[in-house]
């Protein structure tokens, strides 16, 4: 698997890599880890002319814990969230999502920044961005601009991010209460099935908050502030969790492939979400 | 046709430097350009590990990265593990436990495993699995592979007591 021929570039600072973006237009793509990138271009599926890669570039791969946020350098690999203990502590959801995504080899070249800006509806951190309502910092000719992970997602591979700008950092509201990111694939390195990222958060027994956000059942992540809101308010008794996943039923729109039809990927939304919901309540 | 570049590279100690195109595959680089051929090329697409190697210490794999990015790293391939006459624990633990029928995984198996138990020296037999996850045997059945590895770090722990 031979990729066509490309002009290779390293910059080693932000405005190298806005020049030659500006410059080549959308002949030109960033690359962090390449996981994604690399097997579309063998496969001759992406035609990127001029490859910039960011790993001469500082400053992108930090985590950094404050007291009311979390931010992630776009460089920052699936292996440096699952090893780091300060985040494990205030987000364990990241590192729960990030042990389920490819194997050791993938995940130590994979970057969080790669897996969100790319807009593959496969990639698990775009939906658990949704969930933990993220942001993410794109830097282009014009300065900087932060985009709500829920708003960023238009259509597969298709963003709000233009071509002459680069994603930069995640930045995640510190997450309440219990968590959980429940995957079906089949076999490990596959893409889900169905994915889901809950967060929900209760006062007494009842719930106070939640967050659901759905994984390769659309285009894009889906966001479903239904299946949130039916939580609310409730004991997530088999009344609540039934609304929820029926809520969340109406705002997929999952499609065939060879992960099966779509009545099989609505069944298995169903009962993923219903483990992910009763594991996250298990743990608020 | 792009224009090619200088590429450095240090693989298993020795310094290498040649004129490449950047969109070469790491693992053809090693293979045809090298003459390093135990990383194997299985699936060429990520999924079988056949190919893995140790870059900047840490287990990639080498159909998945174009030499330009590989450009000033560091590379340990099988090569550079052991020789035929001084294996290493897990090469002496394969051939021992029988963790290889034909072989074509085992390289990327052991240069994947020195790693796992340098992050894990005691691993569960779980956590061999799970750390082995990105490199896949159609003989064995996974058993004697996971026996083996479970041997090498007994005795790459107890050679450690015994040194200290």
């Amino acid at each position: 698997m031979i990729p066509a021929a490309f002009e290779y570039y390293r910059p080693s600072d932000m405005a190298g890599v806005i020049a030659l973006l500006e410059e080549h237009g959308d002949d030109a793509r960033v690359m962090a880890g390449g996981h994604s990138l690399i097997p579309m271009m063998k496969l001759r599926m992406a035609d990127v002319p001029h490859l910039i890669d960011l790993q001469g570039l500082s400053g992108l791969s930090d985590i950094t814990v404050d007291t009311d946020s979390i931010r992630i350098g776009a460089l920052v690999t699936q292996t440096d969230i699952i090893r780091h203990e300060g985040l494990a502590a205030v987000a364990p959801i990241l590192r729960e999502t990030a042990l389920q995504i490819a194997d050791p080899q993938v995940r130590n070249m994979g970057t969080v920044g790669g897996n969100v800006a790319n807009g593959d509806p496969g990639n698990d951190m775009p939906g658990l961005m949704q969930c933990l309502n993220a942001s993410f910092t794109l830097v282009g000719p014009d300065g900087e601009r932060d985009v709500a992970a829920r708003a960023f997602y238009e259509a597969a591979y298709m963003t709000a991010r233009e071509d002459d700008e680069v994603l930069t950092t995640v930045s995640i509201p510190l997450p309440e209460g219990g968590y959980a990111y429940e995957k079906q694939k089949r076999k490990i390195g596959d893409y889900a099935t169905a994915a889901a990222a809950v967060q929900i958060t209760k006062t007494g027994e009842i719930c106070a908050a939640a967050s659901i956000a759905m994984t390769n059942l659309s285009d894009t992540p889906v966001f479903s502030e239904a299946a949130s809101m039916a939580l609310v308010g409730t004991s997530i008794d088999g009344t609540a969790l039934s609304a929820a996943v029926s809520a969340m039923l109406g705002d997929i729109d999952p499609t065939e492939d060879n992960r099966g039809p779509v009545a099989f990927k609505n069944h298995v939304a169903g009962v993923i979400l219903r483990r992910a919901i009763e594991r996250a309540w298990s743990r608020a | 046709m792009s224009t090619k570049m200088h590429i450095k590279l240090t693989v298993n100690g020795k310094n290498e430097e040649f004129l490449a195109e950047p969109r070469e595959l790491l693992i053809y680089t090693l293979r045809e350009r090298l003459n390093i051929t135990g990383p194997h090329i299985g699936c060429e697409t990520s999924h079988c590990g056949a190919c893995t190697v140790t870059i900047g210490g840490k287990s990639v794999k080498a159909c998945t990265m174009f030499v330009a990015q590989a450009n000033g790293a560091e590379i340990t391939t099988i090569e550079g593990i052991g020789s035929p006459d001084d294996l290493h624990p897990l090469q002496t633990a394969f051939k021992e436990h029988h963790g290889l029928q034909c072989g074509y995984c085992t390289p990327g198996m052991i240069t994947r495993a020195t790693k796992l138990l340098e992050e894990n020296p005691d691993p569960t037999e779980e956590e061999i699995r799970f750390g082995m996850a990105g490199n896949l045997c159609r003989c064995t059945g996974y058993q004697n592979i996971v026996k083996s590895i479970k041997a090498a770090a007994a005795e790459m722990n107890a050679a450690k007591e015994a040194a200290e």
